[in-house]
């Protein structure tokens, strides 16, 4: 009985520490970005390419087929209310509001906060952050700050360019495949968004950047510290496919909360 | 015989310990400024623990590390890195950033840490590498390097800033017999130009001894005794003498008997 | 050349991704970049019931504007609109309060008067209709019969 007490109060304690450690981490990295000296541009570009330009082409697909399978609920669904005209706004709006930034920050999890991840996790087994330590060089200015940065400017952009793609998916799909009203897809859709829903996708993208760089750099930087045994290769490959459930998990729930707060 | 102001880094009562597993219980260790200090032992005992705590990358239990009679783990962070741009470390793989070039590499602290401008960076980093015969070798990758290159790539990154105190974990592990005596030939080489200090943790017994001013052993997580490589082969500590014989086999113990 | 590659991708990314952050809040945010200077015209409704803020305002069908304020001052609905610069309201315009079908939403419509002086910013549009209540309609209706 102690004995169970006793695992269960290791357990606690265990991810107690370990949500200080993130936070510790994330104060250090936004904090490294705001102090001087500030970043070194090509070290921000190099990361923006690898977060934002290299996932483009994902964006592009999975925002294409997002867009196209709405306008195929869409039209199907609405012409039974006779309200076809509507499809542009609702089309438009559940991307700009919910699937865009989700799905697009779901996507960039999968291919580039896996890559941070590993990334980290191999720096911190190979000794190289111990290294940069010993030269006096901040790891938190060096690697962590540009890869910030870099999160949060390239998901707004992405999410902007899954949008945009997928409203005209759903315009191909609606429009020209099934024949609804060209002029009332984007009437409606002009009409009915609103600021506030631009502003709404915006501020979730922003806050996944943020979070898909946070998390998944974090779990990397700690793999030395994982509960279950974070070495070697294995370490590695364990912590970034926990980091990638952990963020996709808290990106839904995050969602879930933006959007309460801002609705 | 060892005066203080010789010393450069002192640990006095160094403890540490992971879960319910102590591995450090009490380590006093002093490093002469100038000299080689080689730290050996069987491994899993913590050689490259010390280290770590030396560079104030592990904070101890208990203990102090003092480094010019300074407590590294109570001054602030400018501090310690101003101490830390005093020290080169060679790691046991080397540590290269995988993703920089080895000139890159090389250059990362100069452009960090220095206001030299790029043909001064130019001129050192190929002053370094010349020194480890890598001219050639700039735009390769770490991944593109045999273990020894790699190695070589790390001291001269390790020297230089033109560190007071340089330390290797493990110099030549990983390497054969050839490219080992190849590390040790370029210790001595940027030794005798540059005049640091240098700690070693090896378990190369006992080439390493030729190496070495003072020898430490740990053992059971403590420091058994601190001595010239003549004196530990001769020591009456049964410990150390144990180790003598195990790692040097008969003929170094019989030697020693008769003398 | 492995530089330039990098750069070239970072650049293409940023203006495909600003373009369609772009596309999205000026097209369809309905956020005016480029200062077109709306100006504010003030109405006072008996009953706005129905109206929200954002709505448009139309005259013959073309939208000029929207809602951008709906407060209660003495009992009134006072409302104001941010109209279109180059769109002239007459000082004896109508603004009521109409739907979109039947269940449609709600918005201001301006008749156009005959006058020669027109309403200037900040300025008041006198004479309104209210919201037209279907059920008022429906019990108005039931008495006059009875």
């Amino acid at each position: 009985m102690l004995n169970f007490v006793e695992k269960l109060g290791a357990y606690v304690l265990y991810y107690v520490n370990e949500a200080g450690r993130m936070g510790i981490f994330l104060f250090f990295s936004l904090l490294n970005i705001i102090k001087p000296p500030y970043n070194k541009i090509a070290s921000v570009l190099k990361q923006i390419y690898v977060i934002g330009s290299l996932s483009v082409f994902v964006i592009i697909f999975t925002g294409a087929f997002t867009g196209m399978v709405l306008g195929l609920q869409g039209y199907n669904t609405l012409t039974k209310f006779g309200a076809e005209g509507l499809l542009g706004s609702a089309v438009a709006l559940s991307l700009i509001r919910e699937l865009g930034p989700v799905l697009s920050a779901l996507m960039v999890t999968g291919r580039a906060g896996s890559a941070i991840c590993a990334e980290i996790g191999i720096m911190r087994i190979s000794e190289q952050i111990d290294a940069l330590e010993c030269m006096a060089i901040d790891p938190y200015k060096f690697i962590m700050a540009p890869k910030f940065i870099a999160g949060i400017i390239s998901m707004p952009l992405l999410t902007a360019l899954f949008d945009v793609i997928g409203i005209f998916g759903g315009y191909a799909v609606g429009v020209g495949l099934l024949g609804g009203n060209a002029g009332a897809f984007f009437s409606s859709m002009q009409s009915d968004v609103e600021f506030i829903d631009v502003y709404m996708g915006f501020v979730k993208s922003v806050c996944f950047g943020l979070l898909i760089v946070w998390l998944c750099a974090a779990k990397g930087y700690y793999v030395h510290l994982e509960r279950k045994g974070g070495f070697g290769a294995e370490g590695v490959s364990n912590v970034t496919t926990s980091a990638v459930v952990l963020t996709s998990v808290s990106i839904l729930v995050m969602d879930y909360f933006i959007t309460s707060m801002l609705i | 015989m060892k005066t203080d102001s010789e010393i450069i880094i002192t640990l006095s009562d160094v403890w540490k310990s992971f879960g319910t597993q102590t591995v450090l219980k009490g380590i006093n260790l002093s490093v002469i400024d100038g000299k080689t200090t080689i730290i050996v032992g069987p491994s899993g005992q913590g050689k490259s623990l010390i280290l770590k705590h030396i560079l104030g990358l592990i904070k101890p239990d208990r203990g102090q590390v003092l480094f010019e009679g300074k407590d590294i783990n109570a001054i602030q962070k400018k501090e310690l890195n101003e101490i830390r741009t005093k020290i080169g470390v060679l790691f046991q793989n080397a540590a290269l950033f995988d993703s920089m070039t080895v000139f890159d590499n090389v250059a990362l602290p100069l452009r960090e840490k220095t206001v030299a401008s790029e043909s001064e960076v130019r001129e050192v980093v190929d002053e370094k590498l010349s020194l480890m015969d890598l001219r050639g070798s700039n735009d390769k990758y770490p991944a593109q390097l045999s273990g020894g290159m790699k190695k070589r790539v790390g001291l001269a990154r390790a020297l230089v800033l033109n560190p007071r105190i340089v330390f290797f974990d493990e110099p030549t592990t990983g390497l054969d017999v050839a490219l080992s005596n190849e590390i040790y030939r370029f210790f001595f080489k940027t030794q005798e130009k540059l005049k640091y200090t240098a700690v070693i943790v090896s378990h190369d017994v006992p080439k390493i001894f030729k190496l070495a001013d003072y020898v430490a052993l740990i053992s059971d997580g403590v420091i058994q005794d601190c001595l010239s490589p003549e004196d530990f082969q001769m020591s009456s500590n049964p410990i150390i003498k144990n180790f003598v014989e195990a790692t040097m086999g008969t003929i170094y113990s019989s030697e020693a008997m008769e003398v | 050349m492995k530089k330039i590659t990098v750069e070239t991708g970072v650049g293409i990314f940023i203006l495909i991704g600003l373009l369609c952050l772009g596309y999205l809040s000026v097209k369809l945010g309905d956020v005016s970049l480029f200062g077109r200077k709306q100006y504010l015209v003030k109405a006072r409704f008996a009953n706005v019931s129905g109206l929200k803020e954002g709505a448009q305002v139309e005259i013959a069908g073309v939208i000029v504007g929207k809602v951008s304020k709906i407060d209660l001052d003495d009992y009134e609905a006072y409302v104001e609109m941010l109209i279109e610069p180059h769109v002239k309201i007459q000082e004896d315009a109508i603004a009521s309060i109409r739907t979109q079908g039947i269940i449609g939403d709600k918005y201001v419509k301006i008749k156009p008067g005959g006058e020669s002086e027109y309403v200037g910013a900040e300025e008041e549009i006198i004479e309104t209709e209210s919201t037209i209540e279907l059920e008022e309609l429906v019990t108005k209706y039931m008495f006059e019969k009875g």
